[in-house]
């Protein structure tokens, strides 16, 4: 009778656990591509994510759960434009997996299908941490989401021919709900258009593309070395020169405190703005994502 | 298409060409110096017009790679629902950035040279400089029942550069990638150049395998295969110096094997030429050190991660070198060398960046079973244990600032009287140090260290203090756990 309950419960395990039957197992290094996977995937995929929405995804460490599990990958997706450098070569040196290493088919770039923004003509280390390749947070502007959308289901039906219908018609259903929410966006975002922001990093330039965001300073002197004293006291001096801004923005993996300092200075609203789904459970999905920005920018006047 | 244009342009020189010489033979051309300067000249307007086809080819491909683009671009405009398995870009990822980063060079000349220098492998320089300041003689310095070989010591007194590295690093080609560091050291008043490493690893070796061939930092511990400039401290653990001198490099072959599990777990072996300390001589016929190694690991939570490492190396030594150097003592026998290494690190929501902390700590077992040349006709059988170990915590409170506490311990020479006045003789006190450091990081690539030690190693206690930076310019390669 034991014997026969474990069986029983053996395979209720094997059955239950989407792994069992999951014929893609893709590795996103950035929770925004692991929730698209899903999207197109649905039960067919799993998909673990590299890094979570509290990470800065510039400064990860290459853990040993993560060569894991590039070792067990079909499919790597990340965003690519240097964004991983730091660690995700580290992770595909160790993981000894021919199928996702760069060139391959089970390696995707996500930045590589969407226009780059803030390309640098030249690229030098005194500008702080620069991206040759250009602004790799491509995830915060929902047109890329749909552009990478558009890639990514035909690299998972040829990585995995047995399901490419599935994929086909997921996305399609996908990039009709999001058609749709896009235009909804659009039309609650427009009083946004023209609005001034100080950031922490320069991490939002495709939300500012997309929005009319006008950018008049970054808490960082430069990308990736943390904000000085004396930076924050001269942005102090922009902004009142300048006639201030309407909000101050951060990402839930940076530090509040200068901008904070800022706003209690000047009474510009601090807004903490998801980069990533999985911040909060207002951001559990790509849709919550773009609502939950909105939100927090509209939520101020 | 593209090879047409190629034959137009190659017939258009080659009659120009012949034109310009049938000219030239025209003038009264005497004499050889007349010939040699024709030849140059010819020489000259065939790599001028190379240059030119090579630029007109250049921008044919950019013309015909936009237009592909575009029409890509406007397919999927219009398609509002994709085709069924669109085809990969194949790899010209940043396809539409291309027109800005890699044809901006001026339309004459440069062209091929740039087309050349863009295989350069990726160059990384490394420049470390330091100040120690010791209360005991350095020079004098030896750790009792411990002769020191390879690289391992006290860095020089007062003001010095430590290693300049210059690293470089490529894929070969789809199967294969390579890197070669090589430090420029200061040393005994020389300036001279080594080769730490230089070594090609397989790219695609099937079921989790990857081979290693070349000079390479032996996959032993934790700390043996991490550069200097990765390392928390302005130096290496005693039980590294006392047992590896310093870090075991070598010539040799690796296997690595990671298990499909899904959590992390790696085999590793090697041969090694045994040429370095703790092996020597190159024995059993230049394949005299091998290793075996395993590595697990994984994560607690979102915000700790951990590894363990066990690794055995067995080295051959024939009449091995250490000690002081104007009267080394010589090994010839059998090393072998057990290691135990953790790494624990911490940091809140795994968010590194602002806050982290690491714990880290290696032991060392040993026995060496030989004999020693003492003198010139004295040898005398050893066949000793010997063990170390060292631990230590980092942690950084917010960005840019870390701190850090490292203690050090060591235990064995021998106590038989043929050693009386050696540096194998255990003295009676186990060698140990206490180490703090603070360090200071403007960016990722740059790094200033205060480090002070109560060392209790040598014949007398002693204070040492130390400054040190480190600068990465050029590429610099992700680093592992």
């Amino acid at each position: 009778m034991k014997v026969k309950n474990l069986t029983v419960c053996l395979g209720l395990m094997l059955f239950a656990s989407p792994a069992a039957h999951a014929s893609l197992n893709i590795f996103a290094c950035e929770p925004e591509w692991a929730a698209l996977a899903q999207e197109i995937g649905g039960n067919e995929v799993k998909v673990t994510s590299a890094t979570q929405a509290m990470q800065d995804p510039h400064y990860i460490e290459a853990r040993p759960s993560l060569i894991a599990g590039v070792r067990k990958a079909d499919l790597v997706v990340c965003t690519g434009a240097q964004l991983e450098i730091g660690w995700l070569p580290a992770l595909l040196n160790k993981a000894n997996n021919p199928a996702v290493m760069p060139g391959k088919n089970g390696f995707f770039e996500a930045s590589a299908y969407v226009q780059r923004l803030d390309v640098p003509k030249s690229v030098d280390r005194a500008q702080g941490d620069v991206h040759p390749q250009g602004n790799p947070h491509i995830q915060v502007n929902p047109h890329n989401i749909a552009l990478v959308a558009k890639a990514l289901a035909p690299r998972m039906a040829l990585l995995d021919p047995e399901q490419a219908a599935r994929y086909t018609s997921s996305l399609q259903d996908f990039l009709q709900r999001w058609d749709a929410a896009m235009k909804d966006w659009d039309t609650r975002a427009q009083p946004l258009r023209g609005k001034r922001a100080v950031a922490y990093h320069k991490s939002w330039a495709y939300l500012n593309a997309w929005l009319g965001l006008v950018e008049l300073a970054t808490l960082e002197p430069v990308p990736g070395v943390p904000p000085t004293a004396t930076h924050l006291s001269d942005i102090l001096a922009q902004l009142e020169a300048s006639g201030g801004a309407d909000f101050i923005i951060y990402a839930p993996y940076q530090s509040p405190k200068p901008g904070q300092w800022l706003a209690d200075r000047t009474k510009i609203p601090l807004v903490m703005l998801p980069m990533t789904v999985g911040a909060s459970e207002r951001s559990g999905n790509l849709f919550d994502l773009f609502n939950d920005i909105l939100n927090q920018l509209l939520g101020v006047k | 298409m593209k090879s047409t244009l190629r034959w137009a342009v190659l017939a258009a020189v080659f009659s120009a060409v012949q034109v310009q010489v049938a000219f030239a033979l025209d003038t009264p051309a005497s004499g050889g110096e007349d010939i040699q300067v024709l030849r140059q000249e010819i020489e000259q307007m065939r790599s001028e017009y190379e240059n030119r086809i090579a630029d007109l080819e250049r921008r044919l491909d950019q013309a015909e790679r936009s237009a592909e683009q575009s029409s890509k671009q406007s397919a999927e405009q219009a398609q509002a629902q994709p085709a069924q398995a669109a085809p990969i870009p194949d790899e010209a990822p940043y396809v539409a950035e291309e027109p800005q980063v890699v044809y901006d060079v001026p339309a004459s000349g440069g062209g091929s040279a740039a087309r050349d220098n863009s295989f350069n492998p990726a160059i990384g320089v490394t420049l470390q400089g330091q100040a120690w300041s010791y209360g005991n003689d350095p020079d004098a310095y030896r750790i009792p029942g411990f002769p020191l070989g390879g690289e391992a010591g006290l860095a020089p007194e007062g003001l010095s550069l430590a290693e300049t590295e210059i690293s470089m690093s490529a894929n070969v080609d789809d199967k294969f990638t390579a890197m070669v560091t090589f430090p420029i050291v200061f040393e005994d008043g020389g300036t001279s150049v080594e080769l730490e490493e230089a070594w090609v690893e397989t790219l695609a070796l099937p079921a989790g395998l990857a081979l290693r061939m070349g000079r390479y930092f032996a996959d032993i511990g934790y700390l043996n295969t991490k550069h200097s400039h990765a390392w928390d401290f302005a130096d290496q653990p005693l039980v590294y110096q006392a047992f590896l001198g310093g870090q075991y490099i070598d010539d040799g072959l690796q296997l690595r094997w990671l298990a499909p599990t899904d959590f992390y777990l790696e085999f590793g072996g090697e041969i090694l030429r045994g040429d370095r300390y703790p092996a020597g001589g190159a024995g059993n016929s230049g394949i005299g050190s091998s290793t075996l190694n395993v590595k697990t690991g994984g994560d607690v939570g979102i915000s700790n991660s951990w590894q363990v490492g066990l690794s055995w190396l067995q080295a051959k030594s024939d009449e091995r070198a250490s000690g002081y150097e104007y009267q080394p003592v010589l090994f010839t026998g059998d090393t072998d060398i057990y290691i135990a290494d953790l790494v624990w690190k911490w940091a809140q929501n795994g968010n590194s960046r602002e806050r982290n902390f690491k714990f880290q700590a290696e032991y060392m077992w040993r026995n060496e079973d030989g004999h020693y040349t003492l003198l010139p006709d004295f040898e005398a059988p050893y066949d000793e244990n010997a063990q170390g170990w060292y631990a230590q915590a980092i942690f950084q409170p917010f960005p840019r600032w870390r701190v850090g506490v490292r203690y050090d311990s060591l235990s064995g020479g021998t106590s038989d009287p043929d050693f009386v006045g050696t540096p194998l003789y255990y003295l009676g006190a186990d060698p140990k140090r206490y180490s703090v450091m603070v360090d200071w990081s403007n960016s990722e690539f740059s790094r200033l260290r205060f480090q002070y030690e109560h060392d209790m190693s040598g014949d007398m206690d002693d204070d040492q203090f130390a400054l040190q930076y480190i600068f990465s310019i050029g590429a610099h390669g992700a680093h592992n756990f």
